[in-house]
This record gives C-alpha cells, structure tokens and sequence, in this order.
C-alpha cells in the first residue's frame, strides 16, 4: 500500500486536523469576537467530513483496500459508521453552544477548537488497529474534553468537573497503558492482527491481565460500571452542551473502539473477555437504573441514564457475533438521537433571566407553559425508556434480539426486566412535566437553530423512525461485517 | 371490498384526529374526537357487513414489507372482528362520557384517545408478531397520560403502578416472541399459530406470556392495579380500561398462549384453573365490603374475568366461545357500570356509595337504565352476560366440575354485591339532601346508556350474530387444541341399553346411571 493512497484514506482526518489548526491560529489573532464565525467554520467542516465518510459506508468498503500505513490506521466502513455518527453529534454540541455561553459572555473561540480536536481524536480512535494509534486518538479526545468540562472557568462546578475528568481520566489512560503494555510484552506487536494471532489458543495468566487492563481502561471511558462514579459529577458539572458532547460523541467513539479491541484484537479469546462484559453490561443497566432514582437534578439523571443505555449496549457485544455487533450499532444511533435529543431540550429550559434550569422540580407543568418543549422532552423520556411506538424500542428491540439468537435468553430475559427500573425514572420526568402543577420557573424562548435540531431528533425518534429500520440495518450489518473480516 | 386497506384506514382516521386534537380549541377538539370516533364507527359496521362469515380464515388481509425484521401486516378473524367492533362501539361513547366533565387540557384528552383507539384496534388487527408487541405496548403511554393528568386524587400513584405493573408482564413476552421468530423463523401469526414449538419450550414460553396477559387480564394475585387505576381514571378511562384493555388479556390467551403453546397451555390449566377460583370468590367477596362504587365495579371485573380465564382453558367450544361472549359482554356492562357511576359522579363529585341513597325518586330513567347494566352484570338471562356466562362454565363443566361449582358461586355472589350496591344507591330512603335533589339523565347520558342497552340485550337475546362470525375460528382452535386438552374429571357411566318394554324402569335407571 503506498502513501498516496494511505493518505486519501486519512483525508477526513486531514481535513480535521488542518482546520483545527488554522482556526486556533484565527482565534489567536482574532480573539472572542469571532468565536461564531469560527463555530460556523468548524459545522461546515464537520459536515464536509460527514459527506466524505458517508459514501464509503454505503459502500461498505473493507479489507486490504481499508488499511492505511501498514495497518496503523483502517478506514472501513465499520469505522465509517461511527465517524457519521461522531461528526453529527458533535455538529450538534456546536450548534447549540454559542446561544448557551453567550449569557455569561463565556464564550470563547477555543470552544469550537477544542470540539474539532475532540472529533480528531475520536476519528482517530474508531479508526485505529494498532495500540498506538488507539492511545493517541484517546489522549486527543481526552485532553481536550478536560478542558471542556473546565470551560465556565468562574463556576466553581466546572472546574470541579474538569479537575476530576482530568484525574480518573489520567488514572483510567494509565490503567489502558499498562494493559497495552503487557499485552505488547506478551504477543510482541501492537497491531492488532498480529496480537490476535498471538493469542490464539491457550492464554496465559499474564496475557489475561493484560485483557483485563486493557477493558477496565476502555470500560472507564464508555462510563460503564464499576468505573462509572465520575459520570454524574462531570455531567452535572460541565456546561450543558458540554454534557450533551459528552453523553453522544465519545460514547460512540469509546464503544466503537471496544467492540474493535475485544472482536478484532481479542476477538480469539472471547471467552475471556465475555464474562466480564456480561458482568458489567448487567452491573450497568442496574446501577444505572437504581443510582437514577434518588437525582433531582436532570443532567445527573441523564448521567445514569447514559451508564444504564451503555449496559443494554453491552449485551449486544456480550454476543460476540456479526449481528450483536450490528445490533450495538443501531443502538448507538438511536441512542445518539435520543440523548442529543434530550440534552437539547434541557438546554433550551431557561428561567426568565436566561440561566439554565437543570432542577427536576423546576420544570414542573412544563407541558402548559411550553407544551411543545415539553412534548419533545416526554417523548424523549419514553423512548429512552424503551417504550414502543417511538424509536427507542427498536434499539432495545435489535441488540435482545441478537441476544436471543446467540442464546443468550437468560441474559435478555434479566436485562429487559431491569429496563423496567429505568422505565421508573423516565417516568418521573414525564410525570413532573405533565402531572404536577406549574411551577414557571422555565421562560424564554430559544433560537431556531435549537428547535431546528430539537425537531430533527424528535422526528427521528419518532414512530416514523421505523421506516428507517431496513435501511439504517443494513448499514449497520455491512459496517459490522467489515468488523469480522479480520477473522476470516 | 377486496384490496381495499380498510384495517389501516381505520388506524390512519383516529391517527389523523389526534393530531388535528392536538392543535384544536376544546369545542373543535371534542367535534374532531365524536367525529373520527363516529367514522371508525361507520368503518367497523363496513367491516362487519363485509366480513365473510364462514369464508376464509383471515380476511382483509393488508401485508407492507416496511420494516425490517417485521412487516405492517393485519388481518382479522372471526375473534379480532368482533373486539375490534367493540372497541369502535365503545369509543364514541367514551368521548360523550366526557363532553362535560373534561373541562381542563381537552385537545390532549382527546388525542389521547383517539391515539388509544388507534392501538387498540392495532391490537386486534395485528397479523405480525413484533407488531402485535408494538400496539400493546404502545397503549401504556396515552393510558399513563389519561390516568395520571385526568385522573383523581391519588392519580399519580396509580399511573405508575398501572404502567410498571403492566411493562414489567410484557417484556418478559417480547423475550419470549423473540425466542419464537428465532425458531420458526417467521414473524406472521398465522404460520406461528399453526407451528409446534417443541414441548420442552413451551412451559417457559407460556410463563412469559402469561406474565404479560395475566396481568392484562387480570388474573388474582396480579390484579392490584386494576382497582387502583380504575378508582383514578376519569370515567371514560375506566371504560376503555374495563371494556378493552383488559381484553387485550384475553386476546392474547386465545391468540397466542392456546393455540402457540398448546401443551404448556394443557399442563398448566390446572393452575389457571385454581387462580381462576380462587378470583371469583375472593375479588367478589372484596367487592362485597367496597364503599367506593368504582373500587367495587373494578373488583367485579376481575371475578368476571376469571370466568372468561376458565372458560379459555375449558379446551373445548363451548368454553371458548362462551369466553369471547364474556368478554364482549362485559365490554359492554362494565363500560356501561362504570358511566352508570360517572353520570352521578359528574352531578355530586363523590363515589362513596353512602352519600347517595332513594336515587330512584328523583332520577327515575337512570334508576331503571343502571337496573338493567346491574341486573346483566349478574348475568340474567337475556342479557349478554348470561350468554357468556353460561357457556363458559358448561364448557368448564366438561372438565372440571369443581371448577364449575366453585366459579358458579360467583354469579351468585355477583348479585350478592351488584343488588347491595343497587340497594344502597337507588332504594331506600333519600338520607343525603343534596344526593335527593341530583337532576335525572340529560339527553347526551340517556343517548350513551341506551345504545350500551340496546347492544346488551341484542347480544343476550339473539346471540347468532355475534356466534356466526367466531365460530369456524373457534372450531379451528378446538381442533388445534384437540391434541393437548386435558382429561375431565367426570368419568360417565353408560347405562346398558334397555329393551322397550321396560322403557319406564329402564328411563329411571339410566337417569341415576348418568348423575354419577
């Protein structure tokens, strides 16, 4: 494979990081006062690299054509699909941005920056087949999302937020590193075909510690029980549309990467590796279910939620087959919608003086001052709830499915009872919203660009949303069958 | 009519009218709701008339590969017809039930109910398994709303328990449907219905959907959140919940659980027998002590939906059609018990049995109309509910006459409860001034009782046109079932034939030969 045609691979990823470099440089010179403008930039490149990427998944391109410098980098469709799903959400994150900051005049021109080195990073990771690839694009989203959850530098919550991203995220990247560590100390390479080939057969003690370390690392990162307590600090810390960056775009960049290290990687030793997903995807979808009950404020109820959708995304990895992989895939998409969904609508909640209400009693009888806010939010809840006729169900529906087919019963049967406990929280929104008597706190209204991306993800979500099924499956199939071409 | 998608186009009219509630004036939006619940009306009569009576299983059919892993496919039998005319019978009266009494958020109440129509008539015309699933499910979240916006006092506690109870039977049967298509490789109801899923399998599947429609249904012990939810809703929530939800329950069973799993169905009569028993004499017994009208109505629901439970797992014609009357009948009686309650509701703001009292003096046309609804709970011959009543327990007969004893005192404890309740509302003297004075029935109530009437006593005096349409399906289940219906308890003796000459002795002999 020459040069050239590594380097056409890697093209949305130069696009990247040339813009992200060039707009520091104007952000330097041109200060706060562009920061818009750059914001605008930033969109229309995300959305160039959107285009770029879409073709090749539609394509379904994989195999050797894929592999870019030696099997650093692979642009296959599998990779594709979570880079269209990573450039929209953090589209999203930059839409509804300027509008929030603009309030405390804290808006800052490194914003849009600091979001497009984010999406370098996670660009890098759903695409990386080496472990050093993988630690670069991981530290380059890391290091920028400390810095974003600190953005409101004059709230002490933020700060708090970024210094304890920073610390466990660090604790997390030197956990990673060590599992990489032993794992190239005990198969000699870092690129995956060859640590797969490695350890074929019989593993030994020290080769599991390194599968170990290394699904901790990751398992911290996609906020998944037993390392998910900084979720909800950091979630009810950051600024909102920080959050709503957090809860979306690193989620599909982190559980992409996962899937690729545990079916690609250690794909020979899934036995190994599946008892321990299995643990921490059921650990997830309950202690995010109960730890959501007790919250009263909405982004660390959100927070749960996201730990209890990344449990049910789990199981489909648990299955360790094509459509389990599929499966995930779909879900992420939904969940996606779903969750930007949401965190737009909270950050449209605004109280008469423009600041943002994230207290669940504050958005009492929401649906008689702002009903259609408030309709949004609701169908929002019951589709993160997993109720049909609305869209969430499908990803539920697709990922027990895969379950069933690789005879999983037991485990779809508890997981879905368990959806019932997160059904209860959900609820409780709903509830507040439409149950209780008003409380008019939330007032003012928000701009179109948030009613444009509030009506887009409803719609999505929407019944109608079942109209996609066949095609978004059989996107998701074909990006997941590139993941298992290294098998055969 | 061949072709023609009249299933879908009686989703599309209720669909279309709850959109256009949504952004309507109260006034526009109670015309909208009569008016798209009149037309599904119209549509269902069209349906019936048309509806083949000893012609094809399935008829109009409608099949869209829209989706993946499952496809828009409806379809109605004999059985489905007949609910889903229920259900469209029941709705218009539902939105006269609350032409006065929602006075606060109508566009949205309305909606609400024309979405539930949608569902409800997606149930009973769904051909798909996953689509079956999405219909029944869906019908939590507009009930959540109605219950918990509209609703009483403790209106919150009974949403949630009404939606968590009922979500938490149906996911463990979307495990179970997932496990099905995976083995027979088909998502289509009918192939499903006619596949033998391997016996082992079966006890487990069936648990599943059990969990799911007992609690529908719903059967003792799981029927706590039946007189919650119902003492809650508004009025015509509580018709809709008593006259087709819990049918929904009873859908299921004879859709699914018999003829899919009829082996496990078989092993586990006996159980649903005994649950079956033991709700007819407790739920009557507790409806007996009830001070509240709605808690006592809601109660009788579950006895009488026990008999429609043991009548489903009689095995044989007579149980299986004399559960489908059942249902329908009480469709009708308990919608019409429950509007009974909410015209007196709406005038004196109370359920409370003992605030009213000598109703008869002052309210002369709703005394005779709420007699007739009580006297066809109890199940008085030419009444609906005889009908049902009595062919399901000589279904139940045949198999088991303990069963039969023993779910037959419920009608006697029905008039036991339904006369007292009678008693203390109509009769006696006019204690409570204020229940004295009530105003007697105004044209709109009398309009909606009546036609519950009509319907009553149309099912309870020629029963055929209701029994014409369900009895080849109904036959076909029987003959489906044939392979796994349990023994009957009852072992017959024949008598020897005798010559004619001793026909007096021997006519007395064969007539103690046969009692034992």
């Amino acid at each position: 494979m020459d040069f050239k045609s590594s380097l056409g691979l890697i093209a949305p990823e130069i696009i990247l990081s040339v813009s992200s470099l060039v707009l520091l440089l104007v952000a330097a010179w041109a200060g706060d006062k562009a920061s818009r403008a750059i914001s605008v930039i930033a969109c229309f490149v995300l959305g160039a690299c959107f285009f770029l990427v879409a073709p090749m998944v539609c394509a379904g391109v994989a195999g050797p054509d894929a592999v870019a410098f030696d099997g650093l980098f692979t642009a296959d469709a599998f990779a594709g699909f979570a880079k269209l799903l990573i450039f929209a959400a953090t589209g999203a994150a930059l839409v509804i941005a300027p509008s929030f900051f603009d309030r405390t005049r804290s808006m800052k021109a490194e914003y849009p920056v600091l979001i497009l080195l984010a999406a370098l990073g996670m660009s890098l990771m759903v695409s990386a087949t080496d472990l050093l690839t993988l630690y670069i694009g991981l530290e380059l989203n890391s290091l920028a999302s400390y810095v974003l959850a600190a953005f409101l530098r004059n709230d002490e919550r933020s700060a708090e937020a970024g210094l304890k991203y920073f610390v466990l995220g660090a604790l997390a990247s030197g956990i990673l590193l060590f599992g990489m560590s032993l794992t190239y100390g005990f198969t000699g390479s870092t690129d995956f075909t060859a640590v797969r080939a490695a350890l074929t057969g019989d593993m030994s003690t020290g080769a599991l510690f390194a599968v170990i370390f290394v699904l901790a690392g990751l398992a911290f990162k996609i906020s998944a029980v037993p390392f998910h307590m900084w979720t909800p600090d950091v979630y009810e810390g950051s600024p909102t549309p920080v959050t709503a960056f957090f809860a979306t775009a690193p989620k599909v960049a982190a559980v992409a990467l996962l899937m690729r290290v545990s079916l690609d990687a250690f794909g020979m030793q899934a036995d190994a590796w599946r008892q321990i997903v299995l643990f921490v995807a059921l650990a997830s979808i309950i202690v995010g279910a109960l730890g959501a009950i007790g919250q009263a404020n909405i982004k660390r109820l959100m927070a749960f939620s996201s730990i209890n959708n990344v449990g049910f995304i789990l199981i489909g990895l648990v299955t360790g087959t094509v459509d389990g992989a599929s499966a995930m895939l779909v879900y992420l998409a939904i969940y996606i919608a779903m969750t930007a969904g949401s965190f737009i609508a909270i950050v449209m909640m605004k109280d008469e003086n423009g600041a943002p209400v994230e207290l669940i009693a504050d958005i009492a009888g929401l649906s008689r001052s702002k009903p259609l806010l408030a309709a949004c939010l609701a169908m929002m809840m019951f589709s993160l709830a997993g109720i049909p006729p609305l869209f969430g169900f499908w990803g539920k529906f697709v990922v027990f499915q895969a379950a069933v087919e690789a005879d999983y019963v037991a485990l779809a049967a508890v997981g879905i009872a368990a959806s019932v406990i997160g059904a209860f929280y959900y609820l409780k929104i709903v509830k507040v919203m439409y149950f209780d008597e008003p409380a008019d706190v939330v007032k003012g209204s928000s701009d179109w660009a948030h009613w444009a991306l509030l009506a887009i993800s409803a719609l999505f979500i929407s019944p109608l949303g079942y109209l996609l099924t066949g095609w978004l499956g059989g996107v998701a199939d074909k990006a997941a069958t590139t993941l298992f071409l290294v098998a055969a | 009519m061949e072709g023609f998608p009249i299933l879908s186009l009686m989703l599309l009219v209720p669909l279309v009218g709850a959109v256009a509630c949504l952004f309507a004036e109260a006034r526009a939006a109670r015309m909208i709701a009569l008016i798209a619940t009149l037309i599904d009306l119209a549509l269902g009569i069209v349906l019936w008339l048309n509806f083949d009576v000893g012609g094809a299983q399935w008829q109009f059919v409608e099949r869209a590969e829209l989706f993946a892993g499952f496809s828009w496919a409806l379809g109605i039998d004999g059985i489905a017809l007949l609910l889903i005319l229920l259900s469209v019978f029941l709705m218009p009266i539902c939105i006269g039930a609350s032409w006065k009494s929602i006075t606060k958020r109508v566009g949205e109440y309305m909606a609400a109910f024309l979405l539930m129509e949608v569902l409800m008539i997606g149930v009973f015309a769904a051909q798909d398994l996953f689509l079956f699933y999405i219909f029944f499910e869906s019908s939590l979240i507009p009930m959540y709303l109605i219950i918990g916006i509209w609703g009483g006092d403790n209106r919150i506690y009974a949403s949630y328990k009404f939606f968590l109870y009922t979500l938490l039977g149906s996911v463990l049967m979307l495990i179970a449907m997932l496990w099905m298509v995976n083995v027979a490789g088909t998502t289509d109801i009918p192939t499903l219905m006619a596949y033998d899923f391997p016996v082992k399998a079966q006890t487990l599947l069936w648990l599943a959907f059990f969990a799911s429609f007992a609690v529908k249904m719903p059967m003792w012990p799981v029927h706590t959140w039946l007189p919650d939810a119902h003492v809650q809703a508004p009025t015509a929530g509580s018709v809709i919940l008593a006259g087709v939800l819990l049918k929904m329950g009873g859908y299921g069973f004879i859709r699914f659980s018999l003829p899919m799993l009829p082996e496990a169905s078989s092993y586990f009569a006996d159980f649903v027998w005994a649950l079956s028993m033991i709700a007819v004499v407790v739920t009557s017994l507790i409806a007996l002590v009830q001070s509240d009208m709605k808690k006592l109505i809601a109660y009788s629901s579950v006895a009488h939906m026990a008999i429609v439970t043991v009548g489903l797992f009689s095995f044989n014609v007579q149980g299986l059609e004399g559960s489908v009357m059942l249902m329908l009948a009480h469709g009708l009686v308990s919608g019409a018990l429950f509007l009974c309650v909410g015209v007196i509701y709406d005038r004196l703001h109370t359920r409370e049995i003992a605030r009213y009292g000598g109703l008869a003096v002052n309210m002369p046309k709703y005394a005779v109309l709420f007699l007739f609804f009580t006297m066809a709970s109890i199940g008085l011959p030419g009444t609906a509910n005889f009908v049902g009543e009595f062919l399901s327990l000589a279904g139940i007969y045949q198999v088991s006459t303990w069963a039969a004893l023993i779910c037959g005192t419920g009608i006697i404890l029905g008039a036991a409860y339904m006369l007292y309740l009678y008693r203390r509302v109509a009769f006696g003297e006019q204690k409570n001034a204020d229940a004295a004075a009530l105003p007697d029935l105004d044209a709109r109530e009398w309009v909606m009782l009546g036609a519950l009437a009509a319907a009553t006593l149309w099912m309870g005096v020629y029963p055929e046109s209701f029994m014409a349409p369900m009895r080849n399906d109904i036959a076909t289940l029987e003959a489906r079932l044939a392979q796994a219906a349990p023994e009957s308890d009852s072992h017959f003796e024949m008598g020897e034939p005798v010559p004619m000459a001793d026909h007096a002795d021997a006519a007395h002999e064969a007539a103690e030969g046969g009692a034992h």
